[in-house]
Formats: C-alpha cells, sequence, structure tokens
C-alpha cells in the first residue's frame, strides 16, 4: 500500500465516521422534536378504566423510568448510542416490553436478500441495453431509449403496483404478498425456500425494472460520449479491431456508472422500500411503515440508521472498488 | 438567448416533453372553470366505476320518448344474463350429464338453454350429487344466486310508481320507452369512477396533480436557489467558507435523503405538516447536488481572463457572479431545476406512500391517493383501477415530460451528445 493510497483511505474513513455520528446525532434529536409525548398515549391505552389520578402518574413515572426519559438530554443520548452500540436500540413503544432489534432482526435480513440482488441485477442489465443501444443505435436506440425513458420515469410504487395487480391478482401466478406462505413454518426444506421464491419474483422484479430505465439512459448517454473521443477516432484510423476499441470504450463509459451507483443507492433503497410496502414484503420497509402508523419512534430511528448504515457501508466500498479501477482516481488520490 | 430559445425547441425531445407537460399543466388549470366541484366532496359511498350515473327516482318524472332498437331485446339479454353465466350454465348441464346437443351461448338458443335449466337445475340435487367442477359451497352458491337471477323475466314489461302520496299512478312501462338524459333531473357522468371515500376521482386527480405540481416547484426553486447560492459562495469564495460549506454537503449526500425526509416528517407529525411545509422541506433536503455542480463550475470559470479582467476594473462581487459568472452555468442551472421539480413530486409520493403525506383533511395529492388506494384496498379486494391506474399515469408523464425536456436541453446545451 503506498502512501498515496492510505491518504485515500484515511479520507475516506475520516468521512465515513463524520456522517455517521451526524446521523446518529439526527436520529436522536429529530424524534424528540415530535409533538405529543409517547408515555402519556401508552398509559391511557394500557390502564384500566377505573385507575385514580395517583395511579396514573405512577405509571406514568413508571414507564418515563422504563424508556429512560426521566434522564436528562444528555443522560437519553448516552443511552440511545449505548443502545445502538449493543445492538438492542431500545424499547419499543406500540410492542412494550419487546426490543426494538428484535422487530427489527427480523426484518432486516428479508431486505438485504432483496434489494441487494435486485439493485445489482438491475444495474447489470441497464448498463447492458444501454451500452447495446449506444453501440447499435438505429432501431435498437430509437425503440428502446424511449421506452427507457418512460420505465425510469414510473416510479418505484406505481411499478409495484402494475406487477402486483397484473400477475398476482389478474392473472394468480404469484402470491399477492407476503415473504412466505402464511401456513407454512420457516424451516431449511424444499417447500418452504419453493414458497420463498415464489414470493420473492414480484418484489424483485419491480426493483429491478426501475433500476433498469435510469441506468441505460444513463450509461447510454456516457457510451456515446467515450465512442465519440478523440482516443477511438485514432484507434479506428490506426486499424484497431473494434472489438478491442468497444472494450475500452465500455469500461471507460462504465466507470462513471459506479459512481452514479454510489450515489443513487440512497434514493434507490428508499424507492426499494416503499415497494416492500406495496407486496407487504417483510422487510425493513414494512417494520417502519407499522412504526409510522403506530408513531413507534425507537422502531423508526432505529430504521432509519441501519438503512443509513447501509447506504453508508455500500457507498464507502463503491468508493474504494472505484479508486481500484480507475487508473485517473488511482494516479490522483494515490500519489 | 432568442437563439438559445429557438433552440431548444427545435430538439424533438424537449418539445415532445414540453408538449406533454404543457397540455397536463393546461388541463389543472381550466378544468375547474368546468367542474366546480370540491374535489374532496364524497358523492356516495365506497369505489363506484367510471361511467354515467342516471337517478332512477327521476327517470320516472322525465318524459318517455318511443325508441325502437333492432337489436334492444338481445341487448336486455346480454345485460342480465351475460355469455359469461350462459357458458355457467351450460357447463353445469353438461356436468350434471344432462342433453346439451343444440345448446349454445348465443341470443338466438337462449330460450333453448333457458329451458333445458329449468326444467334439470335443482338446489337440492346440485347439493347432493356435488358434479364436477361445482362441487364447493361457493360454486353451488354462485348456480343458486344465477337461478335466481333467471326466474324474474328478463323481458316482460314493468310497473312502476309515478308521483308521491295520493297523486301516486301506476303506470306500466313498455321496454320500448325511453328517457333523454339531458331531461333527467339528476345525473352525473363519472369517467374515472369514485374513490373509496366516494369522492370524484378525476375531479381529485385534477386536483391531486395541480398540488403535486405545486409541491413540485417550491421543493425544486428551494433546492435549486439553495444550491445555487452554496455553491457560488463554495466556488467563488473559496477559503473557510468552501471548507464549511463543503463539509456540511459531504454530511448531507452520504445520508440518504429519503431517510432524512422520513425523520424530520414523522418529527413534525400530520397536523402540521401542511402542503407548503413539506414541500420547503424536501427542498431543503435535497440541494446537495445542485451545489456540488455549481461549484465545481464556478472553481473552472474563477480564474478566467473575463472574470480577472472583471476583478481589475474593480467590479462588485456580486456584480461578477451574476455578469460574469452566472451565464455561464444556467442551462446547467434550468436543467438541474427541472429534475429537482420531478424529484419533489416523487418525493412527496413516495413518503405519502408510508404514511408521512401531508395532511390527509386539507387538499389530495398524487401521494395520498396513492396511498387511500391502498388503504382501502384498491387493488387487492375492490380491483378498482380507476382509483390507482390514473394516478401512477399522470405521475409516469410528469416525470417522463420532465426528464424528456432535460435530455433534449442536454443535448442542445452538449453538443457531443447530440445524435
Amino acid at each position: 500500500m503506498t502512501k498515496g493510497m492510505r491518504k485515500y483511505f484515511k479520507k475516506k474513513i475520516f468521512w465515513f465516521v463524520i456522517t455517521f455520528i451526524a446521523a446518529v446525532i439526527l436520529n436522536f434529536i429529530l424524534p424528540r422534536l415530535m409533538p405529543g409525548d409517547p408515555v402519556n398515549s401508552i398509559v391511557g391505552k394500557n390502564i384500566s378504566p377505573g385507575a385514580t389520578q395517583e395511579q396514573v402518574q405512577e405509571q406514568i413515572i413508571y414507564y418515563k423510568h422504563q424508556f429512560g426519559l426521566d434522564k436528562s438530554i444528555f443522560g437519553q443520548f448516552w443511552d440511545f448510542v449505548k443502545n445502538a452500540f449493543n445492538g438492542t436500540f431500545g424499547v419499543s413503544y406500540s410492542q412494550y416490553p419487546r426490543l426494538v432489534s428484535d422487530i427489527i432482526g427480523s426484518s432486516i435480513w428479508w431486505t438485504v436478500a432483496l434489494q441487494l440482488p435486485a439493485i445489482i441485477v438491475g444495474w447489470l442489465l441497464g448498463n447492458l441495453l444501454g451500452a447495446v443501444a449506444a453501440y447499435k443505435r438505429g432501431i435498437w436506440d430509437k425503440g428502446l431509449m424511449p421506452v427507457s425513458l418512460f420505465f425510469s420515469a414510473i416510479p418505484a410504487f406505481g411499478a409495484s403496483v402494475i406487477l402486483l395487480v397484473v400477475f398476482a391478482v389478474t392473472l394468480g401466478w404469484a402470491p399477492v404478498n407476503g415473504a412466505y406462505d402464511p401456513g407454512m413454518i420457516p424451516g431449511f426444506n424444499l417447500k418452504f425456500i419453493g414458497s420463498v421464491i415464489s414470493h420473492y419474483q414480484l418484489p424483485f422484479w419491480s426493483i429491478v425494472l426501475i433500476s433498469i430505465g435510469g441506468q441505460a439512459v444513463g450509461m447510454r448517454s456516457m457510451s456515446i460520449y467515450e465512442l465519440n473521443a478523440d482516443y477511438v477516432k485514432y484507434s479506428r484510423f490506426l486499424g484497431i479491431k473494434d472489438k478491442k476499441i468497444v472494450r475500452y470504450v465500455f469500461r471507460n463509459a462504465m466507470l462513471p456508472q459506479v459512481t452514479g451507483l454510489a450515489m443513487s443507492i440512497g434514493s434507490m433503497v428508499g424507492g426499494a422500500l416503499v415497494a416492500e410496502t406495496i407486496f407487504s414484503y417483510p422487510g425493513l420497509g414494512m417494520s417502519m411503515y407499522a412504526a409510522i402508523n403506530s408513531s413507534d419512534y425507537p422502531v423508526i430511528s432505529a430504521c432509519t440508521l441501519i438503512i443509513t448504515i447501509m447506504v453508508l457501508i455500500a457507498s464507502f466500498l463503491l468508493d474504494i472498488i472505484y479508486a481500484f479501477i480507475d487508473p485517473r482516481v488511482k494516479a490522483a488520490q494515490f500519489d | 438567448m432568442k437563439h438559445t430559445l429557438k433552440n431548444v425547441f427545435h430538439s424533438p425531445r424537449f418539445l415532445v416533453g414540453f408538449i406533454i407537460f404543457m397540455t397536463i399543466l393546461l388541463t389543472v388549470l381550466i378544468y375547474p372553470y368546468f367542474v366546480q366541484r370540491d374535489p374532496l366532496q364524497g358523492l356516495g359511498k365506497g369505489f363506484l366505476s367510471p361511467g354515467t350515473y342516471v337517478s332512477v327516482y327521476d327517470t320516472n318524472n322525465a318524459g318517455t320518448y318511443r325508441v325502437e332498437l333492432p337489436e334492444a331485446n338481445d341487448n336486455r339479454l346480454e345485460a342480465s344474463v351475460p355469455v359469461k353465466d350462459r357458458q355457467t350454465m351450460l357447463d353445469y348441464l353438461t356436468a350434471m350429464g344432462a342433453d346439451v346437443s343444440g345448446l349454445d351461448t348465443s341470443n338466438e338458443n337462449f330460450h333453448a338453454l333457458l329451458e333445458a335449466w329449468n326444467a334439470n337445475y335443482d338446489e337440492a340435487d346440485a347439493k347432493k350429487n356435488k358434479y364436477d367442477g361445482f362441487a364447493t359451497q361457493a360454486k353451488r352458491n354462485e348456480l343458486r344466486r344465477l337461478n335466481n337471477r333467471l326466474t324474474s323475466d328478463v323481458t316482460a314489461a314493468m310497473s312502476v310508481t309515478k308521483g308521491e302520496g295520493e297523486a301516486a299512478t301506476v303506470a306500466s312501462v313498455a321496454t320500448s320507452d325511453y328517457v333523454k338524459v339531458s331531461e333527467v333531473a339528476n345525473s352525473i357522468s363519472l369517467p374515472l369512477g369514485t374513490d373509496n371515500f366516494g369522492r370524484d376521482t378525476l375531479t381529485e386527480l385534477v386536483k391531486a396533480t395541480g398540488i403535486s405540481l405545486l409541491v413540485g416547484l417550491i421543493a425544486g426553486s428551494i433546492a435549486t436557489l439553495l444550491g445555487l447560492l452554496v455553491g457560488l459562495l463554495a466556488g467563488y469564495v473559496g477559503g473557510i467558507v468552501d471548507d464549511i460549506l463543503m463539509f456540511i454537503a459531504n454530511i448531507f449526500t452520504v445520508i440518504p435523503g429519503f431517510v432524512l425526509l422520513i425523520l424530520i416528517y414523522s418529527a413534525l407529525g400530520a397536523e402540521s405538516r401542511g402542503i407548503t411545509t413539506c414541500a420547503v422541506i424536501i427542498g431543503i433536503t435535497s440541494w446537495v447536488w445542485t451545489a456540488r455542480s455549481v461549484r465545481s463550475q464556478v472553481i473552472s470559470l474563477r480564474n478566467r481572463d473575463h472574470v480577472n479582467l472583471s476583478k481589475l476594473s474593480g467590479h462588485s462581487l456580486f456584480r461578477i457572479v451574476t455578469t460574469d459568472i452566472l451565464p455561464y452555468i444556467m442551462s446547467y442551472v434550468v436543467m438541474a431545476f427541472i429534475l429537482q421539480v420531478s424529484s419533489g413530486i416523487l418525493a412527496e409520493a413516495q413518503l405519502s406512500m408510508l404514511g408521512l403525506g401531508p395532511n390527509p383533511n386539507e387538499l389530495p395529492t398524487l401521494g395520498l391517493m396513492m396511498n387511500w388506494a391502498k388503504l382501502f384496498g384498491a387493488y387487492t379486494s375492490s380491483n378498482a383501477w380507476w382509483a390507482y391506474f390514473p394516478v401512477i399515469l399522470v405521475i409516469a408523464l410528469i416525470s417522463f415530460s420532465l426528464n424528456l425536456m432535460n435530455t433534449g436541453l442536454d443535448q442542445v446545451f452538449n453538443p457531443t451528445l447530440r445524435d
């Protein structure tokens, strides 16, 4: 590892840590600004109708203590950070006394298993289509580009709804909601895996479909830009084989697309989370949806914190990959 | 300026996008003059499918006209016993082993089919024998309902009561009696039916489109202005100002804007989320990309000869920025603005889908309409396509037209991208 490389990584890690801290602080402050007292609503729900004023007060003090709300704001922040680091994220308000980590622990893997492959497949397919459109031009380009543009304009939830209605409700080819048959007990057997796969199809393809359009449009303009570059003309002039030139062209066009993925991964995840709620897929999006509807702020902020961390890690990794595959960045940053 | 505009409107992409967008905008502006209904007013209960609804009561009081439609009987038959039901009848007769030779689902042979049905169908028999394909309770209930409908004669004349109280007279209505829809006191055309609250979906959709466009416009303007301001300051002034602004921008880049919006929106609570508040918040969370691009362009412009000359002439900072730098980045700013409007509309819609939209009791937005469609099962149990499909289409058309305009502009300003 050269000195320049170390410097580059140090800089990246520095930003990673700074944004992480900012995210934690935002996640702590914002939910505490909300109107209304969460304790009052819980007490109101749980107390028996004939309770005296003292009993109500007792309950309020009890819950305030349970949630750590009787401490000073710094004490609360310390609790929040401690809970975030030991992975429990505190106690859920709406499903008291369940731990937030318990609620999220079961949903996070569904989200990761759904979104990671879908975003990667969508990115690959989109870039392939864009490159082909730029290279072949003619019918491919003329027909494909307006279609891609239109598809990239359909919001993620819109595509999900259309897929759901066409393939699940009307044709009955796929299940309407959930991640597996509700009558089944999760386990490692063929029947359960088959059920998971059939429930996986629609959410997966709706995310893929959305990412294809945008990526194809971006890749096409990058490829056209590269195909018109001087080095291509010069190589043609020298008589270098077309196949070889195309390889260079697409490698160069690909690079900004990697950055593009790093930048857009945050918004992609947002769209995919909304898609989850349409299929009632039991991922983070669904947990967050349920938490929002029941004003369960510890769960909301834990979800957003986890999403932020996942996006941070993804873009951090992409940045590092980018530095390795782009010789220009390597030259600029590492030396 | 005039030349640039001419160039822009010569780009087919921009033109198509512009026409689509203007059509949507004009519809939003003109529609309220034709239909002055409150978009949030409920007209009935639940989803009504698209069509014209005529008051049954008032048809009795409208004048009758004699019209002899040659296909009237066939149409009547088709409306009361559709081909699908006739197929069910035929299937049942086949399943129970009755003689079905010469029977089919056509109008001419309906009477033969009906006779065969009346001769063979028996509820108790169907229950006892559990014929192939009709073994379940649901299937048998379907048969029973069909039979009930068939026993009321579909072609006979019916009688209605005209007037009220002592003045009531019973008149018989012949099959050739017609009323003129415009003479019926109460009728309503619902081209897109009604939503779950019984609101006229078309009127609601037009209003929602207007509100969503407004949200996009406010959010886009704020994001672009903030981005421009920060970018200009950071790029032109440089030094410590640049460091601080870029530090903030870096934090905003890596925390997903969507997550930030979820946190702020849920902190606000539903009652304090007005349309403008929502739009402003979307605006102030999405300025970062504009700021970054503006900054890098300003840095490359900062040391150009004409800027240096301006500095030497003692021009003020404001003047240098507005006359020597802004014109060079204006095309980019316009393009960024278009994209910001589009993503602002999308952000509102996504947040509303999560239940974090603007206060639902004030005004409709496209996102709220989608959320209602989801909450009330428009695409699963109610199968009411009119409540969500037009909304998706409008959102897609708005972003499509804005994207088209953007790529059109891109081609005009970046000659390397031209086809």
